[in-house]
């Protein structure tokens, strides 16, 4: 199928990226700059829940936990987001409202998208109609792997237009393209197709999202944007669990993208239990130890 | 470094790092002296010189001057050693001594990565994690090595050599101590090692670890002191075998004083190597290589990439990438765990650095360097490129050995070789490409010692290293660094 991109798509040399993700981890942060590092990385967190047994009362935990991860004292900013499926998207809306929070929802057939076109677009049009300010979109992974790049970047397209003013977020699923020339196949793709965000993956499927994958994003940004100036969003989803990782994540944007992208409109954590790691770090700084873990508010 | 909270619309934090520098409760001695017939002992002559931190210009400690009476006491003592001990041992108890030498730089090797970098100016990253750990596996590698050699040159009867004299550089002072000691005990030499003027420190705490190792007196003997110390020992008649890693001059003069004498002889000198960076190759692994390849260890590497050969068609942007990545390089502390490149080691070899760069500006070629603030004291120097390079440019041919790359061009495959290969040295050599078949091809063709294929400065101690041309002969490392050490 003929199928060609506007910008040229580099290869990729796993052995050089897994080197220059692992300096990342390397870096020290320490003093202040982890306390903003880690209220920073607050700010940024999609706080997610995407479970069958997800009820109104367990949204209405998540959205009470996004306006105020923490008590008061310790200053700590809300997150950027609550993430739920489709069917929670109203309820979630009416919990945040006042909050300025917005609510994002997965929609397309996530987690597989394997679900006919017209389907995945009215679940689109169903969670923007009930509110969503953000669509999670899923990719056919199966075109992709098929080599149908043209359904894929159509598709794209698509959802681009039924979500209307939400901002479109596409999710690669990387853990199921596995390799890294098809990482950054897929993310210069759905850039040029209209992505607001790239995101890795759904959470649903191990490995989630890596240091060395979430370069390929991050670089794939960085080139665009030298390229045509626009600037996309990029968002690592599952996996990411520890205010340590996090800090990682942050530094590796830092140093790829620059300070601009240190903000939630254009970096994201997909992540549920990252926010509870990330208080009890909060905490111990600001008292002087680790509490248990029961002093800390679940979501 | 500071501290901001600059609140800006967009970004509310920068996210800065603090300085996180290696706390520094390391063994350091006020006063080095010889280590000589298992003993540290004062220098014949009584006289002292400085080891300079070169991060600040102050000095670090007082290391002895040997004269030529102590290098005299040192080969002696390593003669009566390889007679009376070392040489009649068994194969197999010289293994566990080196076996037992690795573990304890094991042991050590955080306060002795630590010296590294007070005394020569690398980054404690860099010290910590590349010349400690392969300090501790070329001792684990050669100790496995010292009851096998029969099986190394198999039909044939490896002996010992004798007395080895070694002289080190400064730029890797434990990793090339490393290189030059492990190979000749394992094949049942000892050794007289003189270390870099600069870089005794560390030299030192090893000789302490081969007395807790209970290495036997005299099998290594340890002398201190500048280029004429060195003459000295290479002069010396007691000295079956030299080895020496340093600059092609030297290595030159050595060479001639050698000759006609029955010593053997290998030198590891020079380089000014080609990283070959094809219009498809993995770019931004390949930015990073040519990064790594130049600016490791502020470019005191023999090996470094300093020509960078980019095809024609990619150049302007591979260099626009370069100069985004060089920007976010951070100079300073060789202590912070954050730093990326540290201070030049020393004050000489700063003034080399600019006079090379001051006469590649005067020649034409195009300077450029990051802003990024350097500290007050001490010896520093950007990293940075030259664009704009002919072939002719002192740039382009002399080895700076600091932290300044030469970009050029080239059209086809058989210019790349070309222009690699056109420099009296032959060290070693980069290619950047996807295609497996040309990275065989232009490994074929290139005159070099080493070849890496889209990485660099990769080392390992079953690998052997050394040069083509003016790079010197004999190869350390693996089983071809055993041949230096035996004879047949």
């Amino acid at each position: 199928m003929p199928f060609s991109l506007k910008s040229p798509v580099p290869s990729i040399d796993p052995v050089g990226l897994e080197e220059r993700a692992s300096r990342f981890t390397k870096r020290s942060l320490k003093g202040e700059s982890k306390i903003s590092g880690l209220k920073l990385a607050v700010s940024m967190i999609d706080l997610t829940t995407l479970e069958g047994a997800d009820t109104k009362g367990k949204v209405s935990h998540l959205c009470q936990k996004a306006r105020m991860p923490m008590p008061e004292r310790y200053d700590c900013p809300p997150c950027a987001a609550v993430c739920v499926y489709p069917n929670l998207v109203e309820h979630a809306v009416k919990e945040l409202e006042g909050s300025g929070i917005p609510v994002a929802s997965v929609a397309t057939g996530f987690p597989s998208g394997q679900y006919p076109l017209d389907i995945r677009l009215d679940d689109v049009k169903a969670a923007v109609a009930a509110g969503a300010a953000e669509i999670d979109m899923v990719i056919s992974r199966g075109a992709f792997l098929e080599g149908d790049l043209a359904r894929v970047s159509d598709e794209i397209s698509q959802v681009k237009e039924a979500c209307e003013n939400a901002h479109l977020k596409v999710i690669f699923e990387t853990g199921e393209l596995q390799t890294y020339d098809n990482v950054r196949l897929v993310s210069q793709l759905a850039i040029e197709a209209g992505a607001d965000f790239i995101k890795t993956s759904t959470g649903k499927v191990s490995p989630a999202a890596t240091i060395p994958v979430t370069l390929i994003l991050l670089e794939t940004v960085r080139d665009h944007f030298f390229s045509t100036g626009k600037k996309i969003g990029v968002k690592p989803a599952g996996g990411i669990k520890t205010a340590k990782q996090a800090l990682q994540y942050l530094v590796m944007v830092k140093e790829t993208l620059g300070e601009e992208w240190l903000s939630p409109e254009l970096f994201r954590f997909g992540a549920s239990s990252l926010l509870s790691d990330i208080e009890l770090q909060l905490g111990k700084i600001a008292d002087g130890n680790y509490q248990c873990a029961d002093y800390f508010s679940l979501g | 470094m500071a501290k901001s909270k600059k609140k800006k619309s967009k970004s509310p934090v920068t996210l800065d790092f603090a300085p996180a520098p290696e706390s520094t409760p390391v063994p350091l001695r006020k006063q080095y002296d010889l280590f000589i017939d298992g003993d540290f002992v004062a220098p014949s002559g009584g006289s002292y010189f400085r080891s300079v931190n070169p991060a600040t210009g102050k000095p670090l400690a007082r290391i002895a001057k040997a004269e030529d009476a102590d290098v005299d006491a040192a080969v002696k003592a390593a003669r009566e050693a390889y007679e009376n001990g070392w040489q009649p041992m068994p194969s197999l108890e010289r293994g566990k001594y080196l076996f037992r030498i690795a573990r304890l730089i094991q042991e050590k090797s955080r306060e002795l990565a630590i010296l590294e970098s007070m005394d020569g100016g690398k980054p404690i990253r860099e010290s910590r994690d590349f010349d400690l750990p392969l300090v501790a596996a070329h001792f684990f590698h050669y100790a496995g090595w010292a009851d096998k050699l029969s099986y190394a040159f198999p039909g044939k009867n490896p002996k010992s050599v004798g007395v080895a004299g070694q002289v080190i550089p400064w730029n890797f002072p434990l990793l090339m101590a490393a290189w030059k000691i492990a190979p000749a005990l394992a094949c049942g030499n000892t050794v007289v090692l003189k270390p870099a003027e600069t870089t005794s420190i560390t030299a030192m705490h090893l000789a302490e670890i081969f007395q807790e190792a209970g290495l036997p007196p005299g099998v290594v003997n340890i002398v201190t002191g500048a280029g004429d110390t060195g003459a000295a020992l290479i002069e010396h008649e007691g000295i079956d075998k030299i080895a020496f890693t340093g600059s092609t001059s030297v290595g030159k003069k050595i060479a001639e004083s050698v000759a006609g004498t029955r010593k053997k002889l290998t030198l590891e000198l020079g380089g000014k190597a080609a990283n070959i960076v094809f219009d498809d190759a993995p770019i931004e692994e390949a930015v990073e290589g040519v990064i790594n390849g130049i600016f490791f260890n502020q470019g005191h590497v023999c090996c470094a990439g300093s020509r960078l050969l980019v095809q024609e068609s990619i150049h302007d942007e591979f260099v626009a990438r370069l100069k985004r990545r060089i920007d976010t390089l951070i100079v300073g502390d060789p202590l912070d765990k954050n730093t990326d490149i540290g201070a030049i080691n020393s004050k000489a070899q700063l003034k080399r650095v600019q006079k090379l760069v001051d006469s590649g500006i005067a020649e034409g070629a195009e300077f450029y360097e990051p802003k990024c603030p350097l500290p007050e004291n001490g010896f520093w120097f950007r990293p940075s490129l030259f664009t704009n390079v002919s072939a002719s440019h002192s740039v382009a041919k002399e080895e700076i050995f600091g932290p300044v790359l030469s970009v050029m061009t080239f059209r086809t495959p058989a210019e790349a070789v070309q222009r690699a290969n056109n420099t009296c040295y032959g060290l070693s050599a980069g290619i950047w490409t996807d295609k497996g078949s040309k990275i065989l091809a232009m490994a074929d063709q290139l005159k070099a010692g080493v070849v890496w294929a889209n990485t660099y400065n990769k080392f390992d101690p079953a690998s052997p290293f050394g040069g083509y041309k003016e790079s010197g002969f004999g190869r350390e490392g693996g089983l071809h660094g055993l041949l230096p050490y035996v004879s047949l």
